[in-house]
């Protein structure tokens, strides 16, 4: 059978999300960030939510998040997403509110905003993407630096008697009552992809369900700031980050 | 047993050559153009062995830039 008989619609098993525009991502080859935006316009597609979902972008590399899914979003000042989408939330409780943030946003400068607004039960959801480095500056040490780890600003690996520890700040929040769902996850593989899918839905679910705080926390990649090809990122984020940060619901209920 | 045939479509000027499409495929069909580059000066994907398709879609699963598609049909 000749390929230009198989392509045909009906025969279409996978394409890009709807929701998912043209414009060509700023991410680097390889980079984590789009299978997470490509996992959220196919949940949103899924759950009709097009017209009434509002998404908070962070500062980082996510910051254009806006630029390449089909829904309303709102940028935040640096680590304030929270704050933003506790304000949105709270005067659209029928919007879906999520924030979309990593570690250099949520687990630094805005370790506050994420613990109070966790610690209060806001029915949002928080996706978290977890690369361990600060990717957009350029590769610094962030709080979630593992322990021995290359960066520019910690060059011969981080030492925890001058840095202090990686901050496990799923752990953290899965501690307060406000939060109904935290998980970690990761999108390595096509299975893990499928498996986090299932989180951010349930994620999503549980902030219209007025359930109080999720957060799906994904232990990602960034190959650029690692200094490594994609596939090599892949397998030291299976050989260290897992270690670290190992995959699962941490609070379910 | 019917036999699948699938087939991907490559995006090609979307492409980044991050070439983990072809590590995640297990049957062997994807690889990175060798010598050709798109407009952006990147190596695209290209199915080298398009008979082995199978259509599991799991390299439209992992690209980070959404530009596979996948279809499968039975023989």
């Amino acid at each position: 059978m000749d390929i230009q008989d198989i392509i045909k619609p009906e025969n279409l098993v996978y394409d890009k999300p709807r929701l998912m525009n043209d414009n060509p991502m700023h991410y680097c080859p390889g980079c984590s960030h789009g299978v997470v935006h490509k996992l959220i316009a196919e949940i949103i597609d899924e759950m009709g939510m097009e017209e009434s979902s509002v998404g908070i972008a962070p500062v980082g590399c996510a910051v254009f998040a806006y630029n390449y899914i089909d829904i309303d979003w709102q940028e935040a000042a640096h680590g304030r997403a929270p704050a933003i989408a506790t304000a949105v939330k709270r005067l659209n409780p029928d919007k879906l509110v999520f924030t979309y943030q990593g570690d250099g946003d949520l687990a630094a400068i805005g370790t506050a905003e994420t613990i109070h607004a966790c610690n209060r039960g806001e029915n949002i959801a928080i996706i978290f993407i977890n690369n361990g480095i600060y990717g957009m500056t350029g590769g610094q040490m962030a709080p979630t630096t593992l322990e021995g780890m290359v960066t520019a600003t910690c060059p011969y690996g981080r030492n925890v008697e001058l840095y202090g520890y990686p901050l496990k700040i799923s752990d953290l929040v899965a501690k307060l009552d406000g939060t109904c769902y935290v998980t970690r996850q990761s999108v390595h593989t096509a299975a893990a992809i499928k498996k986090t899918k299932k989180a951010i839905r349930q994620a999503f679910e549980n902030s219209m369900a007025k359930k109080g705080t999720s957060l799906v926390e994904v232990v990602s990649t960034c190959n650029s700031g690692w200094k490594m090809s994609p596939e090599k990122a892949n397998t030291w984020m299976e050989e260290n980050m897992f270690a670290k940060y190992p995959m699962g619901d941490l609070k379910n209920e | 047993m019917a036999k699948i045939q699938g087939a991907v479509v490559v995006n090609k000027e979307r492409c980044k050559g991050c070439n983990l499409c072809v590590v995640a495929c297990p049957a062997d069909v994807l690889a990175l153009q060798a010598k050709e580059v798109n407009n952006k000066g990147y190596h695209y994907a290209y199915m080298e062995n398009p008979e082995k398709c199978i259509g599991c879609a799991s390299c439209g699963y992992v690209c980070p830039d959404g530009c596979i598609a996948v279809y499968k049909t039975k023989l």
